[in-house]
């Protein structure tokens, strides 16, 4: 489903020139899950940022479903992350005047989805994540374990192939976080194709295949025996 | 995105920081306030000025003598100058088919004196006449008797200015008023009209158009009021009189015609430029509120910055964003310009209603203009901000927020 080709990435920070990602080779097939594991500073969030579109390589090539993803222009990005891509961030980024049902609506607002269709859809995610009675509760009133929920709602609500993590428990305590990672991994079990980005050990070692990076480069890729 | 949905997107961002947003509304509504107030006072003025000359009417014609028109290269340089328009003239004139009235008119300056007060005062010489067609009515007595125009009789007609200055609340009629060398009874007070911009005949004494020219020692008239049968006569009475004032002055038509319509044109467009001119003074103000709209939106788009990214992620093109931030700005705008037409129209019909005789209007075109300036100038100086934050690359959008929480 995704194949990187020798990718790389630069950026100038001051005077001098950081090489975030150094000629990455990478394949992920549908459905899998990956932890992306290494020190800070190492290139992690730049991976996933290239993954989600959202950041361009300055040289490379990025396939995903066999299109040419460098060839893209924002625009077709843009619709690509909205369909194909789901982001959950350490921050959450929920938008803080909108109630917990309008930010999992964010993405079906944007491409122009009838209220009555979206009505349904949210509150079926809404029951499945356990946040029913939260639904019109502003983000600030939530726990940060509810608020990653909310956040993850809001990037599956589309049902998107893959659904990049970025640290998505590196603000809860363990049993949010614990919480965090299993809907995440229920998720993935459904065939959703999971890449998380963690520091922590024991997470990133949930994940059947994992991913450690230094200075840019791939340094190890570990894939448990297919069960 | 849906509009309902964008309208509710951004109605909760306003919401959210309503002081913001009540200072940039107050902005426009006062811009736009001001050019309706400014241009319905101006319209005001223009139709005051346009109704108080109506009162002459439209079907009347104003013969001056000499000839004002500059048409004709260099006037004629015969001497004697021009002839006088003569009560003679004004007698043939009523001759004419599709007149219908002729008041003539001799105006001065003399001491009068009266109630044992002396004051100089403007003695106008006129007929009966002259009161219907200049729709002139008395509050008390009577109007000039109805006697041949070359009969001087020793009756005289008071504005109420001259009746208030000269005798207080004494009774005047049938008191006596000396007017340079001669004197008259009072017969009438006319009607206050307040100011009246042709004459203002509050403050004149009106005589017998003989007596006056004895009391002037003139023959020649001022000017002569002519009034035709219909409107549609205008034209063709005009050529007629010419032609018999070419007849009666030695083939000299050495006369000016005016009509109502041709004088006020000429007010119609001054005042028309001076409502423009005013107008566009206050819609400065827009383009103020307009560089305020732009410092806003550009203050929305740096704190949003996180939120920008946000929605990039979720899949928002530059596009979508761009339109976002125009359409806050727009709708801010709007509600800020209904707000501009509520309170100018509100502020007017006070003003209506303080000062009833002010007739209030705001021409259409400045109604209008107001609006559409503060759309435009709202959509202009939002429009560079709003690309700004179009394009900010969404990673490091997401970053503005992600590394302060580090
Ligand atoms: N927008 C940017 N401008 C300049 N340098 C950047 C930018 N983004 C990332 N970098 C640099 O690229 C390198 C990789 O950054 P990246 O964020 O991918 O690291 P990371 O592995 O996610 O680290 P962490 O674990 O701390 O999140 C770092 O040295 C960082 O300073
Ligand atoms: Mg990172």
């Amino acid at each position: 489903m995704i194949r990187l080709e020798q990718l790389c990435k630069r950026y100038q920070l001051g005077d001098e020139p950081v090489q975030a990602l150094d000629h990455v080779d990478l394949n992920i097939t549908a459905g899998e899950y990956l932890s992306v594991m290494g020190p800070s500073g190492s290139g992690k969030s730049t991976l996933l940022n290239m993954l989600g579109l959202l950041d361009t390589p300055d040289s490379g090539h990025y396939w995903l479903n066999d299109t040419d993803m460098t060839t893209l222009d924002e625009e077709a990005r843009a619709a690509e992350r909205n369909c194909r891509i789901g982001f959950v961030f350490q921050a959450y980024h929920l938008i803080d005047r909108l109630s917990a049902r309008e930010n999992i609506e964010l993405p079906l607002v944007l491409t122009g989805t009838p209220p009555a269709q979206r009505h349904l859809k949210v509150n079926e995610l809404l029951q499945r994540l356990g946040l029913d009675r939260h639904a019109d509760h502003r983000p600030n009133q939530l726990s940060g374990g509810q608020r990653q929920r909310v956040a993850i709602a809001r990037a599956v609500i589309r049902k998107p192939a893959l659904l990049l993590a970025d640290e998505p428990t590196g603000n809860l305590d363990s049993h949010s976080g614990q919480d965090v990672i299993e809907l995440l991994e229920e998720l993935n079990s459904e065939g959703i194709t999971l890449v998380m980005v963690t520091h922590d050990a024991n997470m990133g070692r949930r994940a059947r295949r994992r991913l450690w990076m230094q200075d840019g480069k791939l340094l190890k890729d570990e894939q448990d025996a297919q069960p | 995105m849906r509009s309902p949905d964008l309208l509710r997107f951004n109605l909760r961002l306003l919401t959210g920081q309503w002081f913001r947003t009540l200072m940039t509304l107050l902005a426009t509504a006062v811009g736009v306030a001001a050019v309706l107030l400014l241009t319905g006072m101006g319209e005001g003025a223009r139709r005051f000025v346009l109704e108080e000359f109506n009162l002459l009417g439209n079907d009347v014609l104003i013969v001056l003598p000499g000839r004002k028109e500059t048409t004709g290269g260099i006037p004629p340089l015969t001497g004697e100058g021009t002839r006088d328009l003569t009560l003679g003239d004004a007698e043939a004139l009523l001759g004419l088919p599709g007149v219908r009235a002729v008041a003539p008119l001799v105006v001065g300056l003399t001491q009068v004196e009266g109630g044992g007060r002396n004051r100089e005062l403007v003695v106008v010489g006129t007929s009966v006449e002259l009161f219907h067609i200049r729709q002139l009515y008395v509050s008390q007595g009577r109007l000039l008797p109805e006697t041949p125009l070359d009969q001087a009789e020793p009756v005289c007609m008071i504005g109420p200015e001259v009746r208030r200055s000269l005798f207080d609340q004494q009774p005047v009629l049938g008191r006596w008023l000396r007017t340079g060398d001669r004197r008259c009874r009072i017969i009438g007070v006319l009607e206050d009209r307040g100011v009246s911009l042709g004459t203002d005949m509050n403050d004149t004494v009106i005589i017998p158009v003989a007596s006056a020219q004895q009391l002037f020692n003139t023959e020649g008239l001022f000017r002569l009021f002519v009034q035709v049968q219909h409107l549609e006569l205008l034209d063709s009475v005009k050529e007629e009189v010419l032609e018999l004032i070419q007849r009666r002055h030695q083939g000299e038509r050495d006369v000016t015609l005016i009509t109502q319509d041709s004088l006020l044109g000429v007010f119609d467009d001054v005042l028309k430029l001076l409502t423009l001119a005013v107008g566009a003074i206050a819609a400065i103000s827009l383009v103020v509120a307009g560089i305020l709209i732009m410092n806003i939106t550009l203050i929305s788009v740096s704190q949003r910055t996180s939120e920008i990214g946000l929605l990039k992620a979720l899949g928002a093109s530059e596009r979508q964003v761009h339109r976002l931030f125009l359409s806050e700005a727009l709708i801010m705008t709007l509600i800020g310009a209904f707000t501009g037409v509520v309170a100018g129209y509100a502020l007017l019909w006070t003003g209506h209603w303080l000062w009833p005789q002010f007739p209030v209007s705001v021409p259409l075109w400045a109604l209008i203009g107001a609006v559409l300036l503060a759309i435009g100038v709202a959509l202009l100086f939002a429009w560079l901000p709003a690309r700004k934050a179009a394009r900010v690359p969404p990673v490091l959008a997401l970053k503005g927020i992600s590394d302060a929480h580090r």
